[in-house]
């Protein structure tokens, strides 16, 4: 699915939502989880390092996926949750090679246990995939400057598809509106460079809502 | 856009109820019905109660029909309940055929209705054999459990699983419960309705006046437990935890709230318990509430400076949510769903012990910004996650992901 229009240059606004579906598979301590990880669905890898964003949890989290949230508050292990922690999924186009990157890190973790890290028995790590829905929102922006009313606006499922989503979407690894901006336009680089600079990981979507305002409103003057 | 609607886009956000809205058209021209087995009484009704009218307002035709059966049929469902919990009861020949004849009865009265809709919603095991008794049916069949399934008994589970093991889907409140099923398990937190009487805004003397009825004192600390008693909810450990903290807070009152000892034989004696345990203690307050005192429990979570839900084990907790929702932090034990409502140090803290929440109940006493900050935290956290809103839109989705088949990725124009 575009996000240009087909017959003229308009930003097509999308949405989507997100329905998490349990796989039944669960892992009690660190080699289980990389036993799993190794087979687990890909989707489930994508769930665990984006679906957070779209589900609920607090807006200002001390890790950035779901493996490392664990390795901190299930498995105990501090270094390990830094070191999972750390990952970031736009370095990797492939979801499977971002499956190998986490899998790497759970197995160096292993080499140096002399035990193997266990959580909780009630506390284990539950695999989840999750299903995304997009639809288009039949809300167009034909130019630059009118981002900085209709982003206030936007559902937060928009924010996710537009400006996280995009980054597995495109081939630049970007957001959806660098791309747009650059293509359709010309005299954006700096806005771009100011968006290039939105880290969308260190916050909620309503928080990166309001951090894409405050950019669009700083450079818009208004 | 209608009242209704406009009212909750007030409290969750006009962009919250445009997506809804955007979501409804997906599924618009499609026939939605809801089962469970009461209108009024229990979580599940008191969801439906405003689900419904807000799905009709989003342009779904969807109704509500609810199965109804003697006192058999509620004697084994009560046992279902209970079983499905991790209670080893086992469940007479009788009372199982009295649950199937209540089914095929209302498969005959719900029929037509049933087998026309586009999807069913079948919540808990009450009506869960309607599906196998209307072979008809053409839509998709959705069970809804809102039951913590973490550890049933398993005979129990193995006659009422065969029951939903042909569904399109299930939906459950957190992956613990999810089971051994051969279809899509969604996981669908609860959540709670911000205009019901048990969470609306309360006006300042209705809370003052909860606090004369009880004998409290305004102008002293005041922590507060909501829950049955229940030895999974530790309320010894509350008192336990009250006593720690009392020696450096002198003036602490304590207030554990609970009801419907009715329908839970244990409840009397576990409260029996506490105030055994509570003899000879001051500003401990064992109230036992009828089960529809929603504004005594709003009035009562709004009066706490902090509230606590020291359970032990736990499906959901969603009177963790309501007192966040009322800008308390709450010291939730750490388990199940309270994992996911209190956040250490921004919305409340997790505990272990009763020392652990004692320890937590001094420093935000002692800290009255800290306690505010956390507070407001806490309303913004229930807002973005745990509103009634967030729920609809998940059915929403799912409903939009059963119409277009089991991909990862469904993309509509």
């Amino acid at each position: 699915m575009s996000v240009q229009e087909k017959d003229n240059h308009a930003f097509v606004v999308q949405d989507c939502a997100l329905a998490a579906i349990a796989t039944g598979q669960r892992a009690h301590d660190l080699r289980e989880l990389r036993d799993k990880l190794l087979v687990i669905d890909a989707g489930s890898i994508y769930y665990h390092f984006w679906g957070g964003l779209l589900r609920p949890r607090f807006d200002d989290p001390e890790y950035h996926n779901d493996f490392a949230i664990w390795a901190r508050y299930g498995l105990e292990d501090a270094i390990l949750a830094e070191r999972l922690g750390v990952i970031d999924p736009t370095d990797f186009v492939e979801t499977e090679s971002l499956r190998e990157q986490v899998v790497a890190v759970t197995e160096e973790r292993l080499d140096e246990s002399e035990q193997i890290p266990a959580a909780k028995p009630d506390n284990p790590f539950y695999f989840v995939r999750s299903q995304i829905v997009v639809f288009d929102t039949h809300a167009r922006i034909e130019y630059p400057e009118e981002l900085v009313d209709a982003i206030p606006f936007m559902s937060v499922g928009s924010i996710f598809f537009h400006f996280v989503d995009a980054r597995r979407r495109t081939p630049t690894g970007e957001d959806d509106f660098r791309p747009w901006l650059r293509t359709c336009f010309q005299g954006f680089e700096d806005l771009c460079e100011m968006l290039g600079k939105v880290d969308p990981f260190f916050s909620g979507l309503t928080a990166l809502r309001k951090r894409l305002t405050d950019v669009l409103s700083s450079y818009f003057g208004k | 856009m209608s009242s209704l609607l406009q009212t909750y886009s007030a409290i969750a956000g006009e962009d919250v109820v445009n997506q809804l809205c955007q979501l409804a058209r997906l599924v618009e021209n499609r026939r939605v019905v809801h089962v469970n087995s009461t209108r009024q009484g229990g979580g599940v009704a008191e969801i439906l109660t405003k689900l419904v009218p807000l799905m009709q307002e989003l342009g779904i035709e969807t109704s509500w029909e609810v199965i109804t059966g003697n006192h058999d049929f509620y004697q084994c469902t009560k046992s279902f309940h209970n079983a499905l919990q991790g209670n080893k009861v086992d469940i007479s020949d009788a009372l199982l055929k009295a649950y199937e004849r209540t089914n095929r009865r209302t498969a005959d009265e719900l029929g037509p209705l049933l087998e026309d809709a586009d999807v069913v919603f079948i919540h808990d095991p009450q009506p869960a054999p309607l599906f196998s008794y209307l072979p008809k049916r053409k839509g998709k069949w959705i069970w809804r459990c809102h039951i913590d399934l973490s550890q049933p008994y398993r005979p129990v589970w193995k006659y009422l699983g065969k029951f939903v093991v042909d569904y399109d889907a299930s939906i459950f409140s957190l992956s613990d419960f999810a089971q051994a099923l051969p279809h899509p398990q969604y996981l669908i937190p609860p959540s709670i309705d911000p205009l019901s009487e048990k969470n609306m805004e309360l006006e300042e003397t209705e809370v003052l006046a909860a606090y004369r009825l009880f004998g409290l004192d305004p102008d002293r600390p005041l922590i507060v437990q909501i829950s049955r008693f229940d030895r999974f909810k530790d309320p010894i450990g509350v008192v336990q935890a009250f006593k720690l903290a009392k020696r450096y807070v002198p003036d602490l009152q304590l207030v554990l709230a609970g009801g419907g000892a009715s329908d839970d034989p244990e409840g009397e004696i576990v409260r029996r318990e506490v105030e055994a345990f509570s003899e000879g203690l001051e500003d401990v307050h064992i109230l036992e509430l009828p089960s529809d005192a929603h504004r005594t429990i709003n009035a009562l979570q709004r009066a706490a400076d902090v509230v606590l839900q020291k359970s032990v084990r736990e499906g959901f907790g969603l009177t963790v949510t309501e007192a966040m929702w009322k800008g308390k932090p709450v010291i939730g034990g750490n388990t199940g769903g309270i994992r996911l409502q209190v956040i250490n140090n921004h919305t409340g803290f997790l505990v272990n012990t009763p020392e652990g929440a004692a320890l937590r109940v001094r420093y935000l006493l002692e800290r009255p910004e800290k306690l505010r900050e956390m507070g407001k935290k806490a309303v913004r956290f229930v807002r973005e996650n745990f509103l009634l809103t967030r729920q609809l839109r998940e059915y929403l989705t799912v409903i939009v992901a059963l119409m277009h088949g089991c991909k990862d990725r469904i993309e509509l124009g």
